[in-house]
């Protein structure tokens, strides 16, 4: 089956944390997410998104604090609006918009990271990979 | 006409209005002919592709090239000038970014010759005729350039030494890019001939832009009169200006239009859309709590990509329907 390449954008507060919480839990989850810790889900610019989808990402999965909890105060509402902006924007060029995920996961919940990584990794194989960049189509 | 240097006008997919704005110059042209001679400008003089071919390599000292690039033929030439000069000019926004027509780039190729030549309501070709390369009749062969997958931008086909912002550009960005070009003082090699700040920045209509800007409405240009003298943003229509580069002198904000985008980015900015899109969240006052009214508000903005990419979806990098 297909193994498909997942970037998450993981925010410094809640979700990387969650993430360490989970591997000091030694829970098993499925190794295709390549996490890259940002200080805040706030500043996952649109840019990076595409930019992984572009280089070769089937899926990104953004993680951030639960609405309320954000440690900068409303970072993750403006990532909540990019985030619906981008999903606006996917199909009309040429991308599922379900390859993009966005998550409130806090510090505690190592399983919910375990559980998201799980299902979406199940939901690209499904998908199979991203269509890629064709001449002459 | 020995001595002076030699210079090239050429247009690719383009709608005729950058060859305009050359002539927008006014009697500056006159100068501008006095110092330069033209040796190619197929809209307005008599030279042939064979003109440019008998001429050595390098021998124009320019060559101003406006429209984005979807032909065989269109690329031949470009290489052709490109070979034959020292310095090409993108000139307009279809040459730097792909322009208006480059929003094609939403649709594959096979999706356009398909809805032109047999599924528009006007259309009717019931013998299922299409546009080929190459045909023969009576010992006649026919070519038609091949038409691409899509559209290019020109530094996409060729290296590409200046940009020349706008659609069109303005009389004065043209003049400015002549005279450096003259005179030798061109910037360093890949500059965009035009400052690099936001077009927010030199809005005469900034003033009147609280110091947090937040909105929560969005409205389409045809569904309100707009207030000419207050930021379009605060009145919810969608302005460009946040993620667009200065130089155009404001056209459109002076005509009562919100910025559209047509200067491109700024430098170091990777992609314009990507990055109004950015600012539009940031400015959109709704919390998470209010989901469905910002969903609500969002079908004011039915076509994204037209919008945020109204010029320049062949230079994003969200690289549209290239996946299929």
């Amino acid at each position: 089956m297909y193994e498909p390449k997942i970037i998450a954008f993981f925010c410094n507060w809640c979700t990387y944390t969650a993430a360490d919480l989970a591997g000091v839990s030694r829970m098993q989850y499925a190794p295709n997410v390549r996490i890259v810790r940002v200080m805040c889900s706030g500043r996952v610019d649109p840019e990076l998104v595409i930019k992984a989808f572009d280089l070769g990402a089937d899926g990104v999965l953004i993680g951030g604090c639960h609405p309320g909890d954000c440690h900068y105060q409303n970072g993750n509402h403006k990532t909540l609006r990019r985030y619906l902006l981008l999903k606006k924007l996917l199909p009309q060029v040429g991308i599922e918009p379900e390859r993009l995920r966005l998550e409130w996961i806090s510090a505690s919940e190592g399983e919910k990271v375990r559980r998201v990584c799980n299902e979406f990794t199940e939901e690209l194989k499904k998908m199979g990979p991203l269509k890629k960049e064709v001449k002459n189509a | 006409m020995p001595d002076k240097p030699w210079v090239a006008f050429y247009w690719c997919a383009s709608c005729g209005g950058c060859e305009e704005a050359v002539v927008d110059i006014g009697e500056k042209i006159l100068e501008v002919v006095q110092a330069v001679n033209i040796g190619f400008w197929p809209v307005a003089m008599d030279f042939k592709r064979e003109d440019v071919e008998k001429k050595p390599e390098g021998f124009f000292v320019a060559s101003f090239i406006n429209g984005g690039v979807r032909t065989s033929e269109q690329e031949d030439m470009v290489k052709l000038l490109r070979r034959k000069s020292k310095l090409i000019f993108a000139f307009g926004s279809c040459s730097h970014l792909g322009g208006i027509p480059g929003l094609a780039n939403l649709y594959s190729r096979n999706e356009i010759l398909n809805y032109v030549y047999k599924e528009s309501p006007s259309t009717d070709n019931s013998q299922n005729i299409f546009p080929l390369t190459s045909f023969e009749d009576n010992g006649y062969a026919l070519h038609l350039p091949e038409f691409y997958d899509r559209v290019y931008s020109l530094d996409q086909v060729i290296p590409v030494d200046y940009y020349i912002p706008g659609c069109a550009p303005p009389p004065d960005i043209v003049t400015g890019a002549l005279e450096a070009l003259i005179e030798g003082n061109l910037p360093e090699k890949g500059s965009v001939l035009s400052p690099n700040k936001a077009l927010c920045s030199t809005c005469p209509l900034n003033e009147t832009k609280p110091e947090k800007l937040l909105i929560r409405q969005l409205k389409r240009p045809h569904e309100v009169q707009a207030d000419p003298d207050k930021c379009f943003l605060t009145q919810g229509l969608l302005c460009m200006g946040p993620a667009t580069r200065t130089g155009c002198g404001e056209r459109c904000i002076k005509a009562g239009m919100p910025c559209r985008g047509c200067f491109g980015p700024l430098d170091n900015v990777l992609d314009q859309g990507l990055s109004m899109l950015s600012a539009l969240a940031s400015i959109l006052d709704f919390s998470p709590e209010e989901l469905s009214k910002l969903e609500e508000t969002l079908e004011a903005c039915p076509d994204p990509a037209g919008t945020l990419y109204r010029f320049s979806l062949p230079a994003s990098i969200v690289k549209e329907k290239r996946r299929k």
